[in-house]
């Protein structure tokens, strides 16, 4: 679902181009708080990852394409605001070195397929992972459920900008329809991947995921007085 | 990698004028002629005309084929289809049209976001086909990127082939196991595998990062080209956009 060139008119891709700053600019300070000299590499190797991931692009009828986003995979892998810088550079490199969305619309991409994915999905699996069980089957379905759902989600905020800006009036309830049906489909792909990525990654190397520091066991001391006493 | 018929970098190692311009400026002169494209309204077609003949010069001098940059365009196809769809599901007054009863306003829009698109990814072709990678880093972090964007950033394009060569022993693997996905049920194998193929690529990834610092890594790539760019670089690069701009200017004198 890359927005191209000329989709949108200038004053809304002007104004969605100074929220994706806005946006990329506090996801750089709170990067800060997350990303260590370990995790850069971390954050470059999601990305990448993701890359992979978006280049299964199937077009979808009417409409616009569908392919997997990842933004709330890399909420969960890296953290949200990490995890919004990873999905933001993949659309840079998508529009300058392989001519995937426009260059005047890159803001707008930001803000859906970045922003909106990442921090709507992260706060959704937030609020999920407060009420289910502190298990791997609860962190699962949070992100399951979390990464369903940004898929849509990102779809009727692009109808939104639509309604504020598209090049030609067309009728909304169609449009709202086909967007959602589409985005539907692909967000059961995306719940799919994230599961299985995240569900793989925890079992193996639990320390590498983001979203799962709540199951790892506070580290104790053990001080082995008792020998010494006995 | 598989992927919609763009999964390899579109850049050609060559040695034409178009090559040697600093990335920085090739990337100011391509955003400005796509906002150049972008404005014009949508009817004055002469102005298309132009744009495009002047792709077509600059395509020339970067001696691209067409052969090169058609198939290229696949990219598009998704909008292709949307703007083929307009006409019937915009609103508004109908026309007639090959014989099939249209929006007017649908069908200009249609018209106008083709063309404007199609235009665009062309110049971005171009772009990409002259600009490396490494170059394309380097000339993000000269217009201001910031620091941590260009490191995800390098390190991302490093790490495509590890996940791409990764990815690609894997499925050698698992076809050599008599696997090909079937029928849904199999869904679970191809997750597995991006599962095991992430923390494989990371694991690569943690090797390649520490054989980086030993090597002396400090979280910026050391420049080895010169810092000034040459006026004639600016005027050779802008020259596009500014005979854009010239284009436009001229069929708003004529319309």
């Amino acid at each position: 679902m890359h927005v191209p060139d000329g989709f949108l008119t200038a004053p809304v891709s002007v104004a969605t181009g100074a929220v994706a700053a806005g946006g990329v600019a506090l996801a750089i300070r709170g990067a800060r708080k997350e990303l260590d000299e370990k995790t850069a590499p971390m954050a470059g190797l999601v990305a990448a990852f993701i890359f992979a991931v978006q280049m299964m692009n199937f077009p979808v009828g009417a409409g616009t394409s569908g392919h997997l986003m990842g933004g709330v995979l890399a909420a969960i892998l890296v953290g949200p605001y990490t995890g919004a810088l990873c999905v933001t550079v993949v659309l840079i490199v998508q529009g300058l070195l392989f001519a995937d969305g426009g260059l005047t619309a890159l803001g707008t991409n930001i803000v859906l397929i970045s922003l909106v994915t990442t921090f709507g999905g992260w706060a959704i699996f937030r609020v999920l992972i407060r009420a289910l069980p502190k298990s791997r089957v609860g962190l699962l379905t949070s992100g399951g459920i979390a990464a369903f759902l940004s898929v849509p989600l990102a779809a009727l905020v692009f109808v939104l900008l639509y309604l504020l800006g598209g090049a030609v009036d067309i009728d909304v309830g169609a449009l709202t329809a086909t967007m959602l049906g589409v985005h539907v489909l692909v967000g059961i792909g995306e719940a799919l991947i994230t599961v299985a990525v995240v569900g793989a990654v925890v079992s193996a190397r639990p320390d590498l995921v983001y979203g799962a520091r709540h199951l790892t066991p506070e580290l104790t001391l053990r001080t082995g007085q008792k020998e010494s006493a006995s | 990698m598989g992927g919609a018929g763009h999964g390899h970098a579109v850049y050609r190692e060559r040695l034409t004028p178009l090559h040697v311009v600093p990335s920085h400026v090739k990337l100011v002169a391509v955003v400005s002629f796509v906002f150049v494209v972008v404005a014009t309204p949508g009817t004055w077609y002469p102005a298309f005309a132009g744009y495009l003949v002047i792709l077509c010069v600059v395509g020339a001098i970067a001696r691209l084929t067409i052969g090169f940059v058609v198939p290229r365009l696949v990219v598009e196809i998704p909008f292709v289809i949307f703007a083929l769809l307009l006409p019937f599901v915009a609103k508004g007054s109908q026309i007639e049209f090959l014989g099939m009863s249209v929006s007017e306003a649908g069908l200009l829009a249609g018209v106008a976001l083709l063309m404007k698109a199609t235009l665009s990814v062309i110049a971005s072709i171009v772009f990409a086909s002259t600009t490396s990678p490494r170059e394309m880093c380097r000339g993000l972090e000269r217009l201001r990127l910031p620091q941590i964007m260009v490191q995800i950033l390098t390190f991302m394009l490093r790490y495509v082939d590890v996940v791409g060569g990764e990815l690609r022993r894997m499925r050698i693997a698992r076809e050599s196991r008599a696997f090909t996905a079937r029928h849904l049920g199999h869904l679970k194998v191809l997750g597995h595998s991006a599962g095991a193929l992430f923390i494989r690529s990371y694991e690569r990834g943690e090797r390649v990062h520490l054989a980086m610092l030993s090597r002396g890594y400090t979280g910026t790539l050391p420049v080895m080209e010169q810092e000034r760019v040459a006026t004639s670089m600016w005027l050779r690069a802008l020259a596009v956009p500014a005979a854009a701009l010239a284009v436009l200017l001229g069929s708003w004198a004529f319309s």
